[in-house]
C-alpha cells in the first residue's frame, strides 16, 4: 500500500462511543415513531412548509458537508497536489458516511418510502424536467461509487490473512477497483458536480414563492462552489479532531494548505452572491430591514468570517484557529442552505414551521451515528496515515 | 501544469457557468393547451357562496368530512387540504366583497408536473393534471412547485398520498360533468372545452361593460390555465399570484436544460477530468511528489 495508512486500533467501547450510541438510540426511537405514525405526528411539517429540517439539514447540508471527498479529490487528482493524498481516505470515509446518511434522511422524509426503489429502476418513467430526479439518481450513483472506491481500503485487513478462495476473490475485486480508478474518479467528480449544483436548482422551481434575494439562476453555481469550501472545512475539522482524539501529530502544513484552498473558493461565493444581487438590481433588497434581508446579509457576513480568520499564513498554521475557522465556514454554508430551503420560501402568511422534537432527535441521532461509524472505521481499517504519538487516548 | 490546472477549473465550472447565460427567455413561445383541453369558468359575480360545490366535491371524490368550529359540527374546510379538493373563500373589505372558488387550476404547463420524478402527476386525458399513486414516493416537491398551493399531502397517514382536484375525471369517463359544476345553482362555475370557455368569458366582458375587471385570469397567467376566472374585484385581492405569462417552471427548467442540454456538458466534463486524472497518474506531481497514483 502506498498510502501508509493504518488502523488506529484501541477499544471500540469507550465513553465517547457510548454517548454517540445513546444519541443514535434516541434518534432510532423517533425514526420508529415516524415510520409507524406517519409524518404528521412525528414532524412539524405542513402543506405550507412541506420540506423541513430533514431536507434542509440532513439531506442538503449533509450532502454539502460530505463534500470532503469531492473537494480533496479535485486537489489530488485534478490539480495534482499529491501532498494531500494522505487526507483522501479519511475524506472519502466521511463522504461515504455523509452521503449514505443523506440517503437515509431522504428515505425518512418521503411519505411513501417503500416506493423509492422505483426511482432508479423505472427509467421509462424518468421526468428529465425534474431537478429532484437528477439529484436523486446522482446521489444514489455517487453513494455506490464512494463505497466501491473505499472497498479496497476496507478489505485490506482481511486480505492479509491466510490464503482462501474468498480472499482470492476479494483480492481480484480490489485489483479491479484499482484498475478502474481513473474512470471512477472522473465519474465521481462529475456526479458530485451535477448533484451539488442541482441541489441549488431545486428551490428555483418555487418561482415567485422563493424570495427575490435567492431567486437567481446562479443559485446552482453558488451551491457548487460553496460545497467545495465546506468540503475543505470538514476535512480540516475532521483531521484536527482526529489528531486530538487519537493523540496524533497534526499534519499542520497540509491543513494550512487546505485552508489556503478554501479562501479563493469563498471569495468566489461572496463575489457571486453580491455580484448577482447587483446584476439583478436587487442589492437594495439586502437593506429592506425584514427578517429575510437580515438573514441574507448574515450569509455574506458569515462567508467573510473564515476569509478573515484564514487571511495570513500564520493564522493558517494555528491549529485552534483552523478549527474555529472551519467551524465558521461550516456554519456559513449551512446557513446559506437553510435560508434557501426554509427562510426564502414564502408559502403564505398563515404558515409556520419550526422543527418538532422528534425531527431534531432524528437529525441528532443520524449525526451521532455518523461520528460513531467514523470512529469505529478508523480504529478498525487503514484510513488515517501519519505519525501517532506514543500515548494513545481512547475515544 | 498551469494549462492543465486551468483546464480543470474551467471544466469544473462548465456546468454552473452555463447557467450564467440563461435568463427566462421572453422570446420562447407560450405553451399551447392540448387540443382536447377542458376546464372550468368561474364567475365571481354569479357565486352566492352556498358551498354546494364543496360538499358535492367531497361526495364525488369520497373525501372524509372536515368538521371544524365549536363542537366540530361545521363541515367547513377553511382551505384546501387532504380532505378538501375544492373550497369557497370570501374576500371582503368594507362594501367590496367577493367569493372565490379554489381548486386545481390545471395549468397548461404545470410546475407540479415538472417537479414530479416519475410522472405521478401528469397532464393526461383532456389536459387534466391527474395523479397516479403508483409512481409517487411522497416527496412533496409538487407542493413546493405549485404557485397556487394546490397539491396537499395526507399528513395523518402512514401511507400518505397527494390529494388534489382531478376535474372529476372519473365522472367525465362516465359522461358526467364535474360535481362542482353540476351542482352549482347559479352556474357560477361551468364546465366545457377551454376554447369555448375562453370565448364565453370574452363575451361576458364585452356584453357587460364595467361589470368585470378587464382580465380573464388563466388566459395567459403562468403560461395559461385550463380553469378560467372572471372577477369584479382585482385578482390579487382574491389571492391570485401575479405570475406573468411565463410558466412557473420556466426558470428552473431553463437552468436545468441549459446545463444538461443533450448531456454534452456532463460528458465533456467526464472526458476532461478523466484525461487530467490519467495524465496526473502517469506523470510526476506538480509539487515534486508522486501524483494521485494507486488506490485512493
Amino acid at each position: 500500500m502506498r498510502t501508509h495508512a493504518a488502523p488506529m486500533g484501541g477499544p471500540l467501547i469507550t465513553p465517547a462511543t457510548r454517548l454517540f450510541a445513546g444519541l443514535f438510540g434516541l434518534g432510532a426511537i423517533a425514526i420508529a415513531w415516524r415510520l409507524l405514525a406517519g409524518l404528521g405526528s412525528a414532524t412539524a411539517l405542513n402543506d405550507g412548509y412541506p420540506l423541513g429540517l430533514w431536507i434542509a439539514f440532513d439531506v442538503v447540508t449533509g450532502a454539502a458537508l460530505a463534500c470532503g471527498g469531492y473537494a480533496v479529490g479535485i486537489l489530488v487528482y485534478i490539480l495534482n497536489k499529491g501532498k494531500y493524498h494522505p487526507v483522501m481516505r479519511p475524506a472519502m470515509v466521511t463522504s461515504a458516511l455523509g452521503y449514505t446518511l443523506a440517503g437515509v434522511g431522504v428515505g425518512l422524509d418521503v411519505g411513501r418510502w417503500w416506493s423509492l426503489w422505483r426511482v432508479p429502476l423505472f427509467f421509462w418513467r424518468w421526468n428529465f424536467n425534474s431537478a429532484l430526479l437528477e439529484v436523486a439518481l446522482c446521489i444514489m450513483a455517487y453513494i455506490a461509487i464512494l463505497w466501491l472506491r473505499l472497498a479496497p481500503a476496507l478489505l485490506e485487513p482481511y486480505l492479509s490473512g491466510a490464503d482462501s478462495p474468498w480472499r482470492r476473490r476479494a483480492t481480484t475485486f480490489s485489483r479491479i477497483i484499482d484498475k478502474l480508478s481513473v474512470p471512477m474518479i472522473a465519474l465521481g467528480l462529475v456526479l458530485a458536480t451535477m448533484h451539488q449544483s442541482s441541489l441549488g436548482t431545486l428551490m428555483l422551481l418555487a418561482g415567485s414563492r422563493l424570495h427575490v434575494l435567492w431567486r437567481t439562476p446562479l443559485l446552482p453555481l453558488m451551491f457548487l462552489v460553496s460545497c467545495i469550501s465546506m468540503g475543505y472545512a470538514v476535512v480540516v475539522f475532521e483531521s484536527a479532531f482526529s489528531s486530538v482524539a487519537f493523540k496524533r501529530k497534526p499534519e499542520i502544513d497540509m491543513l494550512a494548505g487546505l485552508a489556503g484552498a478554501m479562501v479563493p473558493t469563498l471569495w468566489i461565493v461572496i463575489a457571486l452572491r453580491v455580484g448577482d444581487l447587483l446584476w439583478r438590481g436587487q442589492f437594495g433588497a439586502l437593506f429592506a430591514g425584514d427578517g429575510r434581508s437580515v438573514m441574507a446579509t448574515l450569509e455574506v457576513v458569515f462567508f467573510l468570517v473564515p476569509v478573515v480568520m484564514l487571511a495570513s499564513p500564520a493564522q493558517r498554521h494555528d491549529l485552534g484557529n483552523l478549527v474555529r475557522a472551519s467551524m465558521a465556514m461550516i456554519f456559513a454554508g449551512a446557513l446559506f442552505r437553510f435560508d434557501t430551503f426554509l427562510v426564502a420560501f414564502m408559502p403564505g402568511a398563515n404558515w409556520r414551521y419550526f422543527p418538532s422534537v422528534s425531527e431534531m432527535a432524528v437529525t441528532i441521532g443520524l449525526v451521532a451515528f455518523e461520528v460513531l461509524a467514523y470512529i469505529i472505521i478508523v480504529k478498525t481499517f487503514p484510513i488515517l496515515s501519519g505519525h501517532t504519538l506514543p500515548e494513545r487516548q481512547a475515544v | 501544469m498551469g494549462i492543465t490546472r486551468r483546464a480543470a477549473l474551467c471544466g469544473l465550472l462548465t456546468a454552473g457557468a452555463t447557467a450564467v447565460n440563461i435568463t427566462p427567455s421572453s422570446a420562447a413561445a407560450l405553451p399551447a393547451p392540448p387540443a382536447d383541453a377542458v376546464g372550468l369558468l368561474y364567475d365571481t359575480t354569479l357565486c352566492i357562496g352556498c358551498k354546494a360545490c364543496v360538499v358535492a366535491c367531497q361526495d364525488a371524490n369520497g373525501l372524509p368530512r372536515d368538521p371544524t368550529g365549536i363542537d366540530a359540527r361545521y363541515d367547513a374546510p377553511v382551505d384546501l387540504n387532504y380532505r378538501a379538493k375544492n373550497v369557497i373563500k370570501l374576500y371582503h373589505d368594507g362594501d367590496r366583497r367577493s367569493f372565490v372558488k379554489v381548486q386545481c387550476m390545471h395549468c397548461v404547463d404545470p410546475a407540479c408536473v415538472a417537479a414530479c420524478m416519475l410522472g405521478a402527476l401528469k397532464k393526461r386525458e383532456f389536459g387534466i393534471v391527474s395523479y397516479d399513486v403508483d409512481y409517487c414516493v411522497g416527496c412533496r416537491y409538487c407542493e413546493v412547485a405549485c404557485p397556487y398551493g394546490v397539491p396537499k399531502f395526507q399528513w395523518a397517514s402512514s401511507t400518505p398520498r397527494i390529494v388534489k382536484c382531478e376535474l372529476c375525471n372519473h365522472r367525465l369517463a362516465k359522461g358526467q360533468e364535474p360535481a362542482c359544476t353540476e351542482v352549482c345553482p347559479r352556474h357560477a362555475v361551468i364546465f366545457g372545452k377551454r376554447a369555448d370557455l375562453l370565448t364565453e368569458a370574452k363575451r361576458r366582458i364585452a356584453e357587460n361593460p364595467g361589470r368585470y375587471v378587464d382580465k380573464i385570469y388563466g388566459e395567459t397567467d403562468g403560461g395559461g390555465t385550463q380553469v378560467l376566472y372572471l372577477s369584479h374585484v382585482p385578482f390579487d385581492k382574491l389571492g391570485f399570484p401575479d405570475l406573468g405569462d411565463q410558466p412557473a417552471a420556466q426558470l428552473a427548467r431553463s437552468v436545468q436544460h441549459g446545463v444538461y442540454r443533450g448531456f454534452v456538458a456532463p460528458l465533456a466534463l467526464f472526458g476532461v477530468l478523466g484525461m487530467i486524472a490519467f495524465r496526473n497518474q502517469s506523470h510526476e506531481g506538480a509539487d515534486g511528489e508522486k501524483g494521485a497514483e494507486g488506490t485512493l
